[in-house]
């Protein structure tokens, strides 16, 4: 008997949480079409509703009530399966990520470990879409998300590790209590950039955006999907973003914690404040190449990952001060930030370069003819 | 790897009949979101390597050059407002140059001043189409907001003077349709600081991104020996650091009152095309300045131009700086109201045959950043 209530509370709290996260998307798509807009110049949506407000749903709306084509030589069942693959994983590691101190379905003792390990079922769901739809765009994108998903999630384990190692747990509530007295921030700054950054790889967002690129293969995986099934993964996309945001608001920004106000509303502020800044890249940056984004991942974020645990292991081992850590973790931001500063200046120098040399010769020529 | 163009014995899809399995052809196009209208490449590409790229171009063919042999002289201009649709002004000059070569016809002082204003001005709406299009190649959807926001201001000027923001067909034999607005000085002199702020904006965004300069540099890199030979020219030459502007080598129209520089590149390669394109906007933006400040009073159309023209049998060749390249206009007269023969060397299409040499050694994702590099317009490349 007991079980059955189990069993009923646990599915009166996933009805829950889809509905929650499902208003959590349509904000999302407003919030950020109305930041991009003001990014570019535009107003976003203003005709629906009050702020365009109105806007998300006319979307959902619109997406739900077109078509569903299924290409005739795509492998039905697969065609079929994908989406819910992408957008079950999507959904199913929100169980334990908690908004406030009790706000949650489920909290497990190895809350971190079980986040991770299902996030990554959702590049199953990519690779399948990509090949099961039988395009060769699609099959690119599969094969593109497969090599980039995988070789972000090292990056984001091993700081997650070094989470673990600092708050002494894998259980989420723990390791937002263990930063009641400083937010991971202030130890780990550069775990909170690999995390973000690697996080930004994980959910296919610009500059990251390389499997469902554009400009190159049309929507990769999603290039045949149509319909109710697109809108599946563009919803699964979206809670992948949120989960992004919450968790990094969860491992290094403090969790729910925060003077006078309740604890859901911290939640909700500093996840959103990490979601603006994810819209902000996406207004700002360019798309990396394929091979620039795999080197960045193996020479840059996972060396730099490794640095970040063997950091938080040492200053447990040996029992360091806490702004031990902090000096450690800015050394690594300044090395990687120094190297990117030179190469971003290095044509500024070869432009120098050409100006002198054309300089040179038009004093040559000047004084020839003189 | 790739053959180099001129010792492959047949089009790529010849030389790939018996090509390796592990190769997949890639349709790119004619309905892809990046090849800057109706362009198709057919890539054979390995993993995400390009081995080989054929393009198929002539979805846009209109047969612009017949047309202009059916019709009369002054009708011909708008037949070169729709080859490049992006540089109309200039295409329009190009024109109306070989006509008045070919009659020897002089040009009003202040017709000239205000042709040079406005196809700087269409030099500068160009370039910053061809920043948003780079950007939006490059995987950025921010620049082309900035970028055409500038470009709206200058068509907003456009239309203020001939009527229409596009197809103006303004230019005619000997002058100007009509003068410019009363207003037309405070028209450009209040575009002037709104552009340039503009145009620094759609410079800042882009141009020394970290993302955009991995993205750009080294990419496709060409010597301007090899760039030279394969016939390249406007801002892909100059980016070789080959300092070649028809502007300043053979100064047309009123080119050489101005004081300008030809902004040049070092390598080559994307980043170099980009970088010079943007210098470019700057110094057009000088141009306009000093020409502005020149700017004289007078008639505005030679009273010859006014007729009907028949120019007598004879044949002429000009070139002009069009913002993609050098333009030619071979035009031939057998004595009648209608042109004979008018050939055109569109500088869109002679840089798109370098595309398989361009595309050597380069990723797929490259290939439409090296696309959006040549900045080719479909129009002029089909005609």
């Amino acid at each position: 008997m007991s079980f059955l209530i189990d069993l009923a509370w646990s599915a009166l709290g996933l009805a829950v949480m889809f509905a929650v996260l499902s208003v959590v998307v349509l904000s999302m798509v407003w919030l950020e079409r109305k930041a991009l807009g003001r990014l570019q110049l535009r107003y976003g949506p203003t005709r629906t509703g009050p702020f365009g407000l109105m806007q998300p749903i006319a979307d959902a709306v619109k997406l739900i009530l077109k078509e569903d084509i299924i290409p005739e030589d795509s492998e039905k069942a697969i065609f079929w399966i994908a989406p819910v693959i992408v957008v079950v994983s999507a959904f199913v590691i929100w169980v334990t990520i908690p908004g406030g101190d009790g706000v949650f379905i489920k909290n497990l003792p190895l809350g971190l470990f079980y986040i991770i390990a299902f996030a990554v079922i959702g590049i199953l769901g990519l690779v399948l879409a990509g090949w099961g739809s039988a395009n060769k765009y699609g099959i690119m994108g599969g094969l593109r998300s497969a090599a980039q998903l995988i070789s972000y999630e090292i990056p984001v384990v091993l700081v997650a590790a070094a989470v673990a190692i600092l708050a002494q747990s894998l259980d989420m509530r723990e390791i937002v209590a263990a930063q009641s007295s400083y937010p991971y921030l202030v130890v780990l700054p550069l775990g909170l950039v690999i995390f973000f950054i690697a996080g930004l790889a994980e959910v296919g967002r610009t500059p990251f955006d390389i499997y469902h690129a554009e400009s190159e293969v049309v929507g990769g995986p999603f290039v045949e999907y149509s319909g109710a099934h697109w809108s599946v993964f563009f919803l699964a996309e979206y809670i992948n973003t949120f989960a992004i945001a919450a968790l990094t608001a969860l491992l290094f920004l403090g969790g729910w914690g925060g003077p006078a106000l309740p604890d859901v509303v911290w939640f909700l502020f500093k996840t959103y404040a990490v979601v603006l800044v994810v819209f902000w890249v996406r207004g700002t940056f360019p798309r990396l190449r394929i091979d620039q984004l795999m080197a960045f991942a193996w020479k840059v974020m996972v060396p730099l990952s490794f640095y970040t645990v063997i950091i938080a292991a040492a200053y447990r081992f040996y029992a360091l001060p806490w702004w031990s850590l902090t000096l450690m973790s800015l050394v690594g931001l300044a090395v990687a930030g120094w190297i990117i500063y030179r190469r971003m200046t290095a044509p500024a120098r070869r432009v120098v370069q050409i100006q002198e040399r054309l300089a040179a010769q038009r004093r040559a020529t000047s004084t020839s003819r003189t | 790897m790739l053959e180099p163009t001129t010792s492959a014995t047949g089009t790529a899809a010849e030389v790939r009949a018996d090509s390796q399995p592990v190769e997949m052809l890639l349709n790119m196009g004619p309905q892809h979101p990046s090849t800057h209208g109706v362009f198709r490449m057919v890539l054979w590409v390995d993993g995400e390597k390009i081995v080989d790229v054929e393009p198929h171009i002539g979805y846009l063919h209109r047969g612009s050059e017949k047309l202009c042999e059916g019709e009369q002289y002054h009708q011909v201009v708008t037949l070169f407002d729709r080859m490049d649709y992006i540089g109309n002004f200039n295409n329009e000059l190009a024109y109306c140059m070989a006509v008045e070569k070919l009659m020897g016809l002089e040009v009003p002082e202040r017709a000239e001043y205000v042709r040079v204003i406005l196809c700087e001005l269409n030099r500068i709406a160009s370039h910053l189409l061809y920043v948003g299009t780079m950007g939006l190649d490059a995987g950025a959807m921010t620049p082309v907001m900035f970028s055409f926001r500038g470009r709206e201001r200058v068509q907003a000027l456009f239309e203020a003077v001939s009527g229409a923001r596009l197809m103006h067909n303004y230019f005619r034999i000997g002058g100007l349709k009509e003068d410019v607005p009363d207003n037309f000085r405070e028209l450009v002199n209040d575009l002037m600081p709104l552009l340039r702020e503009d145009v620094e904006q759609s410079d800042r965004i882009l141009t020394f991104n970290e993302i955009f300069l991995s993205r750009l540099k080294d990419v496709s890199p060409i010597g301007a020996d090899e760039a030279i030979a394969l016939g390249l020219t406007g801002p892909l030459l100059r980016a070789c650091g080959y300092e070649y502007d028809v502007r300043k080598a053979q100064p047309y129209s009123i080119y050489d009152r101005f004081d300008f520089e030809v902004p040049v590149g070092l390598d080559g390669d994307c980043w170099d095309r980009h970088w010079v394109r943007v210098q470019e906007m700057y110094q057009s933006l000088r141009i306009v300045e000093q020409a502005m400040a020149q700017l004289p009073d007078g008639p505005v159309a030679s009273p010859l131009g006014r007729r009907l023209i028949r120019p007598a049998a004879g044949e002429a060749y000009v070139r002009a700086e069009n913002p993609r390249g050098e333009i030619g206009v071979y035009l031939v007269s057998d004595g009648t109201d209608k042109p004979y023969r008018l050939k055109v060397r569109p500088p869109s299409f002679c840089n798109l045959s370098a595309l398989r040499r361009l595309l050597a050694d380069t990723w797929l994702a490259d290939s439409v950043v090296v696309l959006g590099s040549l900045d080719i317009v479909l129009g002029e490349v089909d005609r």
